[in-house]
């Protein structure tokens, strides 16, 4: 299967460990994975802070570098929500660029569902012996409903003990600009946020979304709590033999 | 031009070239419940509503029990007649909905006017078995809208003090529910 | 007499700056959105076609906002038929003089009122007092709000602001013979309520209302309440004068059986509130005046994508789960319609003229909530983004979404820049300067790696 790798442009300027481990555990389960180096950013930052233009242009950019593979992944529940779930509104109805993200838009995966509902693999041979927090992003939860998809693999993880999440469900107040153009109510729910984490009794905090990640670890670290983020692709890709 | 006029010209415009929705109803209109008068009752008790289930003959006494010594307004029948002065009301009613514990009255005979089941501070209504219906679409189907309608689900409440709700405001304190089977 | 919201000053990210400081608020707001969202939830999962219901509710508006002048010269035929009179209001300033004169007609200069947005939303209460009118909220919070001078922060429960304690110390401030041992029992509280307002209910000649809805078909007005304050209203006064938003109408008598079910649930979290009334047209003896508001409506349905919003039933749904309410409060909004359906009814109903209106489409993290309990599916983030793109962009943000949309239009411009970045990274503060200073005030930047994904890809995949 021809696998392109969506990076995201935050992963791939700020998280490119996120990336590799896509990229070694796609190959462990043997698919065939491409980078394609055109690729930049989704324009999700654009669109959602009022630069519709400006995002549109980077959709068709998005769509012409993605056009004609088997699927696309990406290690962000976000940005996959935003092609899968934004792009049709961006587009005239009936226009070629509707046509083309009718095309591309519903090949985009988001690493777990790409993992449970196209390799049909739950169990992906990892190995993580710590005490693991989840938290489901808003875009991975109620944009793709990817319901339990990331615990079912992390459940599979030889060695890792999950612990739920207490209000795991609401907001952790990342929201993109949201955190710079309202932060103070940004910084409230980061705060409830990590006190959950914090109830848990967690060593590392697990998400499908670095984004979010990068707002919630910078206030634990800040908070100078010890607890780790992790991208859920992090620790699916550890072995035991990487340990 | 009139307010009417630019009113309705301009929803005439806005909303011009846009397209007309089929409206799906593919949600339950009736449901099979094999214990109406028990659920009716469950779910009037979960309100705070004082229920009785009786035969219909045991009914008589027991309504004369319940307002021995009150000043009772009695619609269609002998009772007291001061609005502001009576302890309370005895009416019988329109439809009843098992899902939701709720009683309408039409204020057709026996139910009184809007008035008379409101300020007195108490409300024992006579509901028969074959006025129960299972759910909201059945209710709605019986009732005719000419008529005024008065859906109550258990005693006066509010949740506007921190979202609870308590029970007791302006309405009847207290609602007493006698099924009559 | 309570506040105005009319040309209130700041903006929603300075009002919600100060709000989050109330620790007491935060404590009052959290608890309460809390406890109506378990409700909510229990009694909405009791029912297994939920999903239809909401897909029903959803099709029943768009098809009324659809047909809206049909279906409302069909309401007037039927209010009037039925021996009530129908007006037609332009904006606020027209519907205040209807009502006002109307009151004037009776003799009247006191008159009741049932919780109403709309007579909130055209700031009726001020425009009556402004003619020697005085009108009198009977509703627990609207009292509570009144009382207090204060602001409704809910569109159902309009003193959620307030706990239990700060209520008693209101009714012992306000509340003329409250007793002196008044407790800040909630049933204490309530009867106080009801003592004070039982005299007025008797004697008031006017009442003045809303309703949740209105069926075209046979002209039939419906209110939802829980108190009986609204009963009290609808039923003892000679005279009722209803003022009712023109998107609240329902084609058909049948269309009641789906939003009696959505609106309690969603709104109280209960199977049923304690009482709805209906009526059409002038009933047992009443004089019957139905007054109907457009203020703006008409603008925000020529808006396809805005246009949703005028699916609202008011439920409240939305605010109880926002993350963002429950910090902020609902004073920060500026508007009667807090939380995410005031974000975006308010800005389309007003514009987008003033700074606070402009930042509220922004007062969202988009996370969704919202529209996932939405009794009529109205995609809030949706019409949020939709907004975002008309609203006045900051000239450096402008310029700044510029540049980057011109570095991510090309992905060597993008490594270049990477690289850039990357050379940086050791003089990057702990503390970022300007705008982005906000994101450090609070929490810390990731480190920036020695290399982006793309070129260690270049470096160890293409050779």
């Amino acid at each position: 299967m021809r696998v392109a790798l969506f990076i995201t442009c935050v992963n791939d300027t700020l998280f490119p460990g996120t990336g590799k481990a896509v990229v070694s555990l796609l190959r462990r389960l043997d698919c065939d994975v491409d980078f394609p180096a055109a690729q930049t950013c989704c324009g999700q930052m654009h669109v959602n802070t009022g630069y519709r233009a400006e995002g549109v242009r980077l959709a068709r950019h998005f769509t012409e570098v993605f056009a004609g593979y088997d699927a696309v992944v990406a290690p962000s529940g976000s940005c996959a929500a935003m092609v899968r779930e934004q792009y049709p509104k961006l587009a005239r109805p009936g226009s070629k660029g509707a046509a083309a993200i009718a095309e591309v838009a519903p090949k985009v995966y988001e690493l777990s569902e790409f993992l449970i509902d196209v390799l049909k693999v739950d169990d992906v041979g990892a190995y993580f012996p710590h005490r693991v927090t989840y938290h489901p992003t808003c875009h991975s939860l109620r944009g793709l409903h990817l319901g339990d998809r990331p615990t079912r693999l992390l459940r599979h993880v030889r060695g890792l003990e999950l612990v739920p999440l207490p209000g795991a469900e609401e907001c952790c107040g990342f929201g993109g600009t949201f955190a710079v153009k309202n932060p103070a109510v940004s910084a409230a729910m980061g705060a409830d946020k990590t006190r959950s984490i914090m109830d848990t009794g967690a060593e590392v905090l697990c998400a499908a979304d670095n984004s979010c990640l990068m707002h919630i670890g910078g206030t634990l670290s800040r908070q100078k709590t010890g607890v780790r983020t992790m991208h859920l692709a992090e620790i699916l890709a550890s072995t035991e033999e990487a340990q | 031009m009139s307010a009417r006029e630019e009113i309705l010209a301009k929803i005439g415009k806005a909303v011009a070239g846009a397209e007309d929705v089929e409206i799906p109803r593919d949600y339950r209109t009736t449901q099979q419940v094999e214990d109406l008068v028990g659920l009716f009752a469950e779910r009037v008790d979960d309100y705070r509503a004082i229920v009785h289930v009786l035969p219909a003959a045991e009914v008589p006494a027991k309504i004369d029990e319940l307002v021995a010594g009150r000043r009772m307004i009695r619609p269609g029948g002998e009772g007291w007649e001061d609005l502001n002065t009576a302890d309370g009301v005895v009416t019988s009613c329109a439809v009843a909905v098992a899902e939701t514990g709720t009683i309408v009255l039409d204020h057709g005979p026996g139910q009184g006017t809007r008035a008379q089941t409101l300020v007195p501070d108490y409300h024992l209504c006579v509901v028969r078995a074959d006025q129960i219906v299972s759910c909201v679409p059945e209710a709605i189907a019986r009732l005719d809208p000419a008529r005024p309608l008065t859906w109550i689900s258990g005693p006066s409440a509010t949740s506007d003090i921190e979202l609870n709700r308590v029970e007791g405001v302006h309405g009847p304190r207290t609602l007493e529910v006698i099924i009559s089977t | 007499m309570s506040a105005t919201f009319l040309g209130m000053p700041g903006s929603f990210p300075k009002n919600a700056e100060k709000a989050v400081q109330n620790s007491q608020l935060r404590y009052n707001l959290r608890k309460a959105t809390h406890t109506i969202r378990g409700k909510r939830a229990s009694v909405v999962g009791e029912l297994p076609d939920w999903q239809e219901l909401r897909a029903a509710g959803k099709a029943i508006k768009d098809h009324t906002l659809r047909n809206l002048d049909r279906y409302l010269v069909q309401m007037e035929e039927a209010v009037t038929r039925a021996g009530g009179t129908v007006h037609w209001a332009r904006d606020a300033a027209e519907a205040n003089r209807i009502v006002t004169d109307l009151v004037k007609a009776t003799g009247e200069t006191e008159v009741v009122k049932v919780k109403s947005m709309a007579t909130q939303e055209i700031d009726l209460n001020q425009a009556l007092a402004a003619e020697g009118i005085t009108a009198y909220e009977t509703d627990l919070a609207e009292l509570i709000v009144q009382l207090g001078d204060d602001f409704p922060s809910h569109i159902l429960v309009p003193a959620i602001h307030r706990n239990r304690s700060e209520i008693r110390e209101i009714f012992l401030d306000k509340m003329p013979k409250v007793p002196e041992n008044l407790t800040d029992d909630p049933p204490a509280l309530a009867e106080a309520a009801r003592l004070h307002l039982r005299e007025r209910f008797l004697k008031s000649k006017v009442a003045i209302s809303g309703a949740n809805f209105m069926v075209a078909e046979s002209g039939t007005l419906v209110v939802l309440e829980s108190e009986g304050n609204g009963r009290m209203c609808l039923t003892l006064p000679q005279t009722l004068i209803s003022v009712v938003g023109i998107e609240k109408l329902l084609p058909s008598w049948r269309d009641l059986e789906v939003f009696l079910q959505l609106l309690p649930r969603s709104s109280t979290g209960e199977r049923m509130n304690p009482y709805t009334s209906m009526w059409t047209g002038a009933v047992e003896g009443q004089e019957f005046h139905l007054v109907l508001l457009d203020n703006g409506r008409t603008d925000v349905l020529a808006d396809e994508v805005g246009r949703q919003a005028l699916r609202c039933i008011r439920c409240s749904a939305c605010l109880n789960v926002c993350p963002v309410y429950e910090r902020a409060g609902g004073h920060a909004y500026g508007s009667v319609y807090p939380g995410p359906i005031g974000a975006i009814l308010t800005p389309q109903l007003r514009g987008m003229g003033s700074d606070l209106d402009a930042s509220l489409p922004y007062a969202s993290s988009l996370c969704g909530a919202c529209y996932e309990v939405c009794p009529v599916a109205i995609d809030i983030p949706e019409v949020l983004v939709d907004l975002r793109a008309k609203a006045p962009h900051a000239a450096a943000e402008r310029a700044g979404m510029k540049v980057a949309g011109w570095i991510f239009n090309d992905h060597t411009r993008l490594a270049k820049a990477q690289r850039a970045a990357i050379r940086l990274r050791k003089l990057v503060p702990k503390r970022l300067p300007g705008p982005l200073s906000a994101w450090t005030d609070t929490r810390d930047i990731p480190d920036i790696p020695e290399e982006s994904f793309r070129d260690w890809w270049e470096r160890n995949e293409r050779a």
